[in-house]
């Protein structure tokens, strides 16, 4: 009961004094509203690429052609080399012959097949890779294997794609950083503000004997306040605006291949994640102030 | 051990000056004493160091049997609920009803409003300013504003009540009437009373034990009923 009594107190404190100093009060939630939006891209296109790359990787392998002059010995030292690659992880060797009897399903390609003296199929290794981000690279390695006489591999609009993402993803979680910081700043000059404009009854509070946390708190809630406040705007762009973007471009990107995240849990995950850093953030940015200009 | 002593105690302020030199003091509970001294004597500093605005450069000071110039920063809280102080500019919030001010610690301690509203009553009614309880400070004169400031320091009943020249901005009626209160309070509640003051008139009609500062250094320390001397001081 005491408990419940001294936080509802400090919250109506808070928002009173979100409103009493409102101009510094709208900079420091339209700075953690910028900084949320750009979390919010930030995660969403992490969800899609991982999504994607997960979808990918199924279908993208590597097939590498083996000389048909390659001896069996030959073919080892090919199957022994890929056993030490990294980034594969598995592949599997098919003979010519099993080919073209798998081809020989199909009556025309059979007639074809039959119609030539010898068998124009070359035997290969069909690789798995771990990481997609990495096929190009694993691809020449396997490239540069000898007797392998050429190598090919899934769409690379699909690997351009991919590291377009990354660079957006990265470029967003700098910026977050450094929004983060003048967020936090901001917020802790609000406060500042408020401790100033509050001294005399810090100073009665002190003397009367109040415990410092309860001091603390109203500025602590400040900052947690300003924080939701600033959740506001990109939480409603998460929600509608991603979904919005969903249905445009009909839940997919170029080709069928990409799929995009369904908002549905999405976006809720997202807009969780957003109210729990604006709210860290703005009692970090407080916890500053506290800190620095509440001696208690 | 006595109520409050001071041992050995020494302040120097960080700007060089001697607030207290060697000041060695024991006050017993429930009595009123005291503190005169001119402006800059180290009264002031002496009734701040039981309160734990201020720490003891050297020496210490025991108020209830603990040590307060050990006290942690975080646990000061707990001395001050213990300790009633009455200031020369009353400090009251202007925002605040009487009513709310005097309720003021009590609500930050978190206490019921029932608890709060019989205690706060009884401290409203103990300095006489029951009907105006809902005033706000700027409608009230000096003498009313300094009775709510006595009010809330005895609102939580404390064992030790601080007044640092409390009738510093008051007339000399009015001066008389919130000495009385003070010492009414001092006989009912049998709270330990100490008083910072400049206010020769007051000393002399209390006839209640004082101690003379000069240049931080106690020069004397005269039992109850003593007079002041136009010389001393």
């Amino acid at each position: 009961m005491k408990i419940i009594r001294i936080v509802n107190k400090n919250f109506k404190d808070a928002f009173k004094s979100v409103f009493r100093n409102f101009s510094l009060s709208m900079a420091s939630v339209s700075c953690t509203a910028i900084t949320l939006i750009l979390v919010s891209i930030a995660l969403l296109v992490t969800y899609n690429v991982n999504s994607i790359t997960e979808d990918i990787e199924d279908v993208l392998t590597i097939v590498a052609f083996v000389d048909n002059k390659a001896t069996q010995d030959e073919i080892d030292a090919i199957d022994n080399e890929l056993s030490k690659m990294e980034n594969i992880l598995d592949y599997q060797y098919n003979t010519k012959d099993k080919i073209k009897e798998n081809l020989s399903a199909d009556e025309d390609l059979k007639q074809i097949l039959e119609s030539l003296d010898e068998n124009p199929i070359q035997s290969t290794f069909v690789v798995n890779v771990k990481d997609i981000r990495e096929i190009s690279k694993t691809a020449n390695n396997i490239k540069n294997l000898n007797k392998v006489v050429s190598v090919k591999y899934g769409e690379s609009l699909v690997n351009k794609l991919v590291s377009m993402f990354d660079v957006i993803r990265n470029a967003c979680l700098i910026a977050v950083v450094a929004l983060i910081i003048v967020t936090a700043f901001l917020i802790g000059n609000t406060i500042k503000i408020t401790i100033f404009s509050r001294r005399n009854e810090i100073a009665i509070m002190r003397l009367v004997g109040t415990s410092n946390i309860v001091i603390k708190m109203p500025f602590l809630i400040e900052g947690a306040v300003l924080g939701l406040i600033g959740c506001i705007i990109p939480v409603l762009l998460t929600v509608y605006g991603y979904t919005f973007l969903y249905d445009f471009v009909g839940g997919k990107l170029f080709t069928d291949l990409i799929v995009l995240v369904k908002p549905s849990i999405l976006i809720y995950k997202v807009s969780l994640v957003l109210i729990i850093v604006g709210v860290i953030v703005g009692m970090f940015g407080s916890l500053r102030a506290v800190r620095r200009y509440l001696k208690v | 051990m006595e109520f409050i002593e001071l041992k050995n105690v020494f302040k120097v302020y960080t700007n060089g000056v001697t607030a207290l030199a060697d000041a060695n003091l024991s006050i017993e509970k429930g009595e009123f004493v005291f503190i005169i001294g001119q402006s800059g004597s180290g009264k002031s500093t002496l009734t701040k160091l039981l309160y734990r605005e201020e720490k003891p450069t050297k020496g210490s000071v025991f108020v209830g049997g603990v040590n307060v110039s050990k006290l942690r920063d975080n646990n000061v809280y707990k001395l001050r609920r213990k300790i009633g102080v009455v200031f020369q500019d009353f400090k009251l919030l202007p925002k605040l009803t009487v009513y709310e001010n005097i309720a003021y610690p009590l609500e930050s301690y978190g206490m019921a409003s029932k608890d709060i509203r019989d205690k706060v009553l009884s401290a409203v009614e103990r300095v006489g300013l029951k009907e105006k309880i809902r005033s706000y400070p700027n409608q009230l004169s000096g003498g009313e504003q300094q009775r709510v400031c006595i009010a809330r320091a005895i609102v939580n009943e404390p064992k030790l009540i601080i007044c640092d020249e409390p009738t510093g901005d008051l007339d000399p009626k009015i001066s008389q009437e919130i000495m009385e209160v003070l010492k009414n309070i001092n006989k009912d509640l049998g709270s330990t009373i100490i008083m910072a003051t400049h206010d020769k008139e007051i000393v002399n009609t209390m006839k209640q034990r004082v101690i003379c500062i000069h240049n931080g250094v106690i020069v004397s320390d005269k039992k109850k009923g003593s007079y002041i001397e136009n010389e001393d001081n």
